[in-house]
């Protein structure tokens, strides 16, 4: 992977003297002090940050943090005060004019809030409108928009007006005209915020089908936490300009950097950040054939286990509960069979990527669920009261967790219970 | 009582009488006398050619126009008015007038636009224009026309600039409102996606304008008719003369025929254009279907079908 976007040290002062003010910026004053001082306003302060090919950087901010003013600079709309950014090398802070305008049509392309459709000219016209700024004949970029409005499945209103559409319908224009050039970047600000919940849904789910074969570079602006983990590969949150914590939606939830990020993730439903993989511990297991059903049952009592996986070689055969061994034991006597008779074949096995809240019902059986690979290999278990944990975002330690799962600070739910808009 | 006047007076006319006739005329004499020259050419043809058309076939134009912008009802106004003109014996009269109406109204959209467009894009220019603006319209016509005289003349060229002065301002105000008022998003996006200022001009803010620059016309065409009778006063001919011969020998038939033939031609003008108006935000599509069918050989599409999207 290369790095498509970076930036360092990005500053935006709107006002009349940015100097005066970046320089008390820099001996440390508040963005209040330096209003009153300088009646320059902050709106982007030491943003440094990058954004790989084919990912999806979110930026999560409440309204003036800043965030539109960021993604209007990465394609020269607002000329920065000072700091760099590179895209594709080339260094957009510094560009003007005629090269500036180059980038726009060749590299950046951006989708807006409230779609910002040529009411006057046809869907197929409003898709080909980058096209057109860069010369491209008639013929050729009606061929074109047609083949993006097809991905988007909007063909059949090419010749239709956008007023004669819905939102949705709209901001699909919208995403179909920033790929139709074909840009190696694309800047969504707040793409989908003028859309009703349930459409905004929709898109959303649209654009991460739409972005499995694409593979752009996005930089995607919001204000929806939710939204942010969802799509997010990287997530910035932004307060007053600055970015408070850059890093997966994982990251995110469970080490908040500060009162103001635990503020937003406290009330965000964690069943569709954490996946079966953050939760499953190393497995604890007994072969079918080699080990006796009293070695399994030392090792359930060992471990504190209720259950455990069986496994025949690699592959997993199934899952034998501690209750059902023991019964085994003093039925039959010790033995072989012991072990094959307590089996329960009829066991839930889910890979890595699963996220938790499709793993309530599971869960609710009792048993052990198995992380397992493509060739049903058992990569790990996911304890049935870990799942539950991990939703109620408890801070009880997990038995023989694994290393990379993430560590919950305590107190959150408690400390915590305000929701964003009380802390705004 | 203690006065300003008592302590000083300012001989304010004569600094002006100074300005003009000592400085002004003497030295930019030809230069005014040049710049007359593009008004005559253009109002000399028109006249001759409006002159030239039967009356019977510019009725017909005018009344289909207006059936196709303003309505059936305007229509059969423009054929019955026009009718009446003709048989008052005022044809002729009407037809210079006419002439005379395009032309300004021709000068102050070539003059206008540009400048409108300037406005929009520069708020500087237009803390400038705005007051200049504000002064054409308020100051007395009567005051300017005597500078003019001295500069161009009397004749139909110096009674059209005094009607460009008179009417220009409204065309300038609306340019400038029209463009500001695209949506900023538009243009954001316009420019986001690398567009030239030019092509933002002819791609978006003069087409979403365009409504707000019909009105802008509208306006200046009925500032130009209203000066119809001032500028006869300079030698400017049409109906304004007859109604200024009526006006000095008090012969009220002859000053009323003048009146409503110059009432009658506003009325038609005013809801042509108005119409064009109305409808052109709409019409960039539609005359781009009614062209395309046309040349699919399927006939141009109905009047009522394309004006009665929404």
């Amino acid at each position: 992977m290369t790095t498509k976007i970076s930036v360092t040290g990005l500053y935006k002062i709107f006002g009349d003297r940015p100097d005066a003010a970046l320089d008390l910026l820099n001996r440390g004053e508040a963005k209040e002090a330096i209003l009153e001082a300088t009646g320059a306003t902050v709106a982007v302060q030491d943003a440094s940050f990058d954004v790989e090919e084919g990912e999806i950087f979110v930026v999560m901010g409440l309204s003036g943090s800043g965030k539109s003013t960021l993604v209007r600079l990465l394609n020269g709309l607002i000329p920065p005060t000072s700091g760099n950014i590179l895209i594709e090398g080339q260094d957009v802070a510094q560009a003007k004019g005629e090269v500036l305008r180059e980038i726009r049509r060749n590299t950046i392309t951006m989708v807006f809030q409230h779609f910002a459709l040529f009411p006057h000219w046809s869907v197929a016209d409003n898709v080909a409108y980058g096209l057109k700024v860069k010369g491209m004949p008639v013929a050729d970029r009606r061929e074109r928009a047609m083949a993006v409005l097809d991905q988007v499945g909007l063909a059949p209103w090419a010749d239709s007006l956008p007023g004669d559409l819905s939102g949705g319908m709209q901001q699909r224009v919208g995403l179909a005209r920033g790929l139709a050039s074909d840009p190696q970047v694309l800047l969504m600000d707040e793409p989908f915020g003028a859309l009703d919940p349930l459409i905004r849904r929709e898109m959303q789910d649209e654009l991460i089908e739409l972005q499995k074969t694409l593979k752009k570079t996005i930089v995607f602006i919001t204000h929806d936490l939710n939204e942010a983990l969802l799509l997010g590969d990287k997530i910035a949150i932004m307060k007053d300009g600055r970015f408070v914590q850059v890093g997966t939606a994982q990251d995110i939830v469970s080490n908040p950097a500060d009162d103001y990020v635990q503020a937003f993730v406290a009330d965000i439903d964690r069943g569709r950040v954490f996946t079966a993989r953050d939760v499953s511990t190393d497995p604890v297991t007994a072969q079918l054939h080699t080990d006796s059903a009293e070695v399994a049952l030392h090792r359930m009592e060992t471990a504190q286990l209720d259950a455990l996986y069986v496994l025949d070689g690699d592959t997993v055969s199934g899952v034998v509960t501690h209750r059902d061994v023991s019964a085994a034991l003093r039925r039959d006597g010790p033995g072989d069979t012991a072990l094959e008779a307590s089996l329960i074949t009829d066991f839930t096995a889910v890979d890595q990527g699963t996220y938790l809240h499709e793993l309530y019902g599971p869960a609710g059986n009792g048993l052990p669920i198995a992380v397992t690979d493509a060739g049903n290999r058992l990569l790990g278990v996911v304890e049935t009261q870990d799942v539950l944990a991990q939703l109620n975002s408890d801070t009880a330690e997990k038995p023989g967790a694994d290393a990379s799962a993430p560590a919950v600070p305590p107190g959150i739910p408690e400390s915590q219970s305000q929701t964003p808009e009380a802390a705004r | 009582m203690i006065s300003p006047a008592d302590i000083a007076s300012i001989p304010f006319d004569d600094w002006i009488n100074a300005f003009v006739r000592g400085w002004l005329v003497p030295n930019f004499r030809p230069f005014f006398r040049a710049a007359q020259v593009p008004v005559t050419l253009v109002l000399n043809n028109l006249n001759a050619f409006l002159l030239f058309v039967p009356m019977i076939i510019t009725t017909a134009v005018f009344a289909l126009a207006a059936w196709r912008w303003a309505g059936r009802g305007i229509a059969i106004f423009t054929l019955i008015g026009f009718a009446f003109i003709d048989m008052i014996g005022l044809w002729p009269e009407t037809m210079t007038t006419l002439a005379m109406i395009l032309t300004s109204v021709l000068f102050c959209a070539v003059i206008g636009l540009p400048l409108g467009i300037l406005a929009a894009r520069s708020d500087m220019f237009w803390r400038i224009t705005r007051p200049v603006l504000d002064i054409m319209q308020t100051i007395p016509s009567f005051v300017y026309l005597v500078p003019i005289v001295m500069l161009f003349g009397v004749g139909m060229a110096p009674g059209i600039i005094a009607t460009i002065i008179f009417a220009i301002p409204p065309m300038v105000r609306l340019t400038n409102l029209g463009i500001r008022n695209v949506r900023g998003d538009l243009t954001e996006a316009a420019r986001a996606f690398g567009s030239t200022e030019w092509q933002m001009l002819w791609d978006l803010q003069i087409p979403l304008a365009l409504r707000t620059i019909m009105a802008g016309l509208n306006q200046t065409l009925m500032l130009a008719l209203s000066m119809v009778v001032i500028a006869a006063l300079i030698g400017a001919g049409g109906l304004g003369l007859i109604v200024n011969t009526g006006l000095g020998r008090l012969d009220v038939g002859g000053a009323t025929a003048g009146g409503v033939g110059i009432v009658i031609l506003a009325i038609v003008l005013d809801r042509i254009t108005q119409g064009l108006g109305e409808g052109s935000t709409v019409r960039t599509v539609s005359l781009r279907q009614v062209l395309t069918r046309t040349l699919r050989g399927k006939g141009a599409a109905p009047v009522a079908e394309t004006s009665a999207k929404p």
